[in-house]
């Protein structure tokens, strides 16, 4: 289903007449849409925040997880928090608007009568509205930006550069942005973005004299207030991407430079001080805790869609730590009130981009339309139709991915296939076509080959212990903020309790317990190693292929692990 | 960045600089060759490098410091780096539990020099790495555990 806005607002009328149980107050149409979007100005310091948006410029339907699992510390806690245990701590009534805005229930029909979320140009208008009553606002971009779809690929970035400056980013950190290459950042840094956007990073330093590549951080002057943004970009660029892309540059969480970073700041005048963050939101709840000085950290990377702060005690007082979810799906609030240079009081709001709520902004949508002009015939390919809803988003796979591994094999004639637990990807609704576009927005990246390998059951097992680590550690330091690598034809029981070496257990093909001497020819992509460039066609080359060859993709059977240990875990649905 | 130091060093003027430094006494080769201790750097396991290196129980210390990346970025090249505010401090030895030979890197500090050292070491897995450091005739330990993954599969 699609329509415009004046249609849905039509719907919304009709439907609440008709004693429907659809939100009451949202039926009142245009006042309904206003009210959404209504936030009074608060204070004297406003910072407007949009993370990992993964070059979604156009509107997209993105479905919230329904496993997101955290252990020991991190249990039950936010982030950690899916469906209804996620209403129930914010406060939010099932079936409302914000039960879909912030979680997977009933998706479905939600997304239906809702629609789509995100959209430059929908995000453009909020921008504006939020920043006609908060004069000197900045707007910060946490990065992963420039990487999710076929036109950032084949643009080189250029598409999300121009964007994100007619949008009126300030200042952003990075991730996946230095998958270009240092060569093409740097090239952004000194030319498109000279004098209108900082790139900001304290842990990024040389290889060599461990010399800073970035700014640090960066002090604005907000209606007299000396506000200090700290960039810190996603510390393990280099290992969960490839390392030959980045080669001159170390990254690392950097505790210590950090501390001595928002000390600078401080001594500088700093009345306020914040963290742009990349780090992942469980990293970024252990940095709060250990760090002294930071009034908050705006933070992405895991893609949580936090309506509210956690608020972090530390020796220094007090610091905010919010994440505000992924694909232009959120727009991130928090205002200040500064008074006689200290923080009096704050608010803060993640709405939703609702793009039948806002209407789009013109000249935004006109940047958009031309920057996507000369590749429509490539992205509008239909290659089948889904009859099941496909997505990405879960610790251990998602509908999309089933199909990528599936397709894998298939094409690739492989008994198990492997794909990387990447947390972008949009959504699709069944009975939606199948774009090119659509796969490109689960695949574009630079390093996209497909790998065919034989590989021993022993080290079948090493990858997935090695990844279930980055997934599971006790201790968030160690986490890269992925989900666990997709698996397609294994199956397998995982215990995300035990220790590294013993969480993976049970591995069978085809109910075979699978043998540690013996050899599997395993598909897979995204290789890091420089040797694996070119290794084989791009994985969208082998989605397309496949998807061409089916024709119609028939409700998945996801290939889930057995889990041990997660039954009572809020985490989980 | 400071390209001129980078520059500097790749135009081969570097092996003047170092020349230089030798002179000034500041490095000081052959110290490290005199002191070799062939045993300990060939030594396999944890307890018989300790043992080569002259104690089998060091103390745990919070006055010595380990640093290095809690994920190594590239296992050939892990930036470690010991400090040690114990007085009198005449050594320092880096070892990595899992490594075919654990002693990585012995420091012998002439009297006045502050104990803080830099180096490279390789990992061939996720390891626990230790600062042994040997002060008014005493050893002295602390750890930290450095990772080393296959990399990919994030974000």
């Amino acid at each position: 289903m699609s329509m415009n806005r004046r249609e849905f607002l039509q719907v919304m009328a009709v439907a609440a007449a008709g004693g429907m149980s659809l939100h009451s107050e949202m039926a009142l149409a245009e006042k309904g849409a206003a009210k959404m979007y209504d936030l009074p100005k608060f204070g004297n310091v406003s910072l407007l925040h949009i993370t990992d948006c993964h070059a979604q410029l156009q509107p997209i339907y993105f479905r919230e997880p329904s496993v997101n699992l955290g252990f020991g510390d991190q249990f039950g806690k936010v982030p950690h928090l899916v469906g209804d245990n996620l209403l129930k701590h914010f406060g939010f009534k099932p079936n409302s608007i914000e039960a879909h805005a912030y979680t997977y229930l009933n998706f479905e029909k939600a997304a239906e009568t809702y629609g789509k979320v995100g959209g430059f140009a929908h995000l453009a208008t909020l921008v504006k509205r939020m920043k006609a009553n908060r004069p000197g606002a900045l707007l910060l971009d946490g990065g992963d930006t420039w990487q999710g779809s076929g036109t950032a690929l084949w643009s080189n970035a250029q598409d999300m550069v121009d964007a994100c400056k007619a949008l009126g980013v300030n200042v952003m950190t990075l991730h996946w942005e230095s998958t270009y290459g240092e060569e093409r950042v740097k090239e952004i840094e000194e030319k498109d973005f000279a004098g209108v956007v900082d790139i900001v990073a304290q842990n990024v330093k040389t290889t060599d004299f461990g010399d800073p590549v970035f700014k640090p951080f960066v002090m604005k002057n907000m209606n007299g207030v000396p506000v200090a943004i700290i960039g810190q970009a996603f510390p393990y660029t280099p290992i969960a991407n490839p390392r030959w892309q980045t080669p001159n540059w170390s990254f690392g969480i950097q505790e210590e430079n950090m501390q001595k970073t928002v000390d600078e700041a401080r001594a500088k005048g700093a009345q306020v001080v914040v963290v742009l963050s990349h780090n992942g939101m469980d990293v970024d709840l252990k940095m709060a805790s250990r760090v002294k000085g930071i009034d908050a950290i705006l933070g992405g990377h895991t893609h949580d869609g936090m309506p509210a702060p956690v608020i972090v005690k530390n020796a220094g007082g007090q610091t905010l730590v919010t994440n505000a979810g992924s694909n232009g799906k959120y727009l991130g609030v928090l205002d200040f009130d500064v008074k006689n240079g200290k923080i009096a009081g704050y608010r803060y709001k993640l709405m939703p981009v609702f793009a039948n709520l806002l209407p789009a902004d013109r000249d935004m949508q006109a940047l958009i339309d031309k920057a996507r002009a000369p590749y429509l015939d490539k992205l509008n390919e239909k290659l089948a139709i889904s009859e099941g809803t496909l997505y990405r988003r879960g610790n251990f796979n998602g509908t999309f991915d089933q199909v990528i591994v599936d397709a894998l094999m298939k094409v690739k004639d492989a008994e198990i296939a492997f794909s990387p637990g990447f947390r972008w990807g949009t959504s699709l609704l069944p009975g939606q076509p199948i774009l090119m576009e659509h796969v490109l927005d689960q695949t574009a990246i630079t390093y996209p080959w497909t790998t065919v390998t034989n590989m021993s059951g022993e080290m079948i097992k090493t990858i997935l212990e090695d990844v279930c680590d980055n997934l599971f550690n006790p201790d968030p330091y160690y986490q890269q903020g992925g989900d666990m690598v997709r698996v397609g034809g294994l199956q397998y029981t995982c215990e995300p309790m035990a220790k590294m070496g013993s969480r993976i257990q049970n591995m069978t093909l085809r109910g075979q317990l699978i043998d540690p001497k013996k050899m599997y020819k395993v598909a897979g992509w995204a290789p890091v190693s420089e040797e694996a460039k070119n290794s084989g066609e791009p994985i969208w080359d082998v989605v397309a292929q496949y998807l061409r060859d089916i024709k119609t993709v028939k409700p998945v059977q996801l290939n889930m692990p057995k889990l041990k240990g997660a039954d009572k875990n809020p985490g989980i649905a | 960045m400071n390209n001129q130091r980078r520059n500097v060093l790749k135009s081969g003027s570097g092996a003047a600089i170092l020349g230089a430094l030798a002179a000034a006494g500041i490095i000081k080769p052959g110290v490290a060759l005199a002191d070799w201790n062939k045993a300990a750097f060939e030594a396999k396991s944890m307890a018989d490098t300790l043992k080569a290196l002259g104690t089998e129980k060091p103390a745990e210390s919070k006055d010595v410091q380990v640093t290095g990346p809690d994920i190594a970025e590239n296992g050939a090249v892990v930036p470690v780096g010991v400090v040690s505010t114990l007085p009198n401090t005449t050594m320092v030895a880096i070892l990595i539990e899992k490594n075919p030979n654990a002693l990585a890197a012995s420091f012998m500090l002439p009297a006045g020099t502050e104990a803080n050292v830099q180096t490279r070491v390789k990992m061939g897995q996720t390891s626990n790495i230790y600062a042994l450091v040997k002060a008014d005739g005493k050893f002295y330990i602390a750890t930290k555990e450095i990772k080393v993954t296959l990399g990919g599969c994030g974000g």
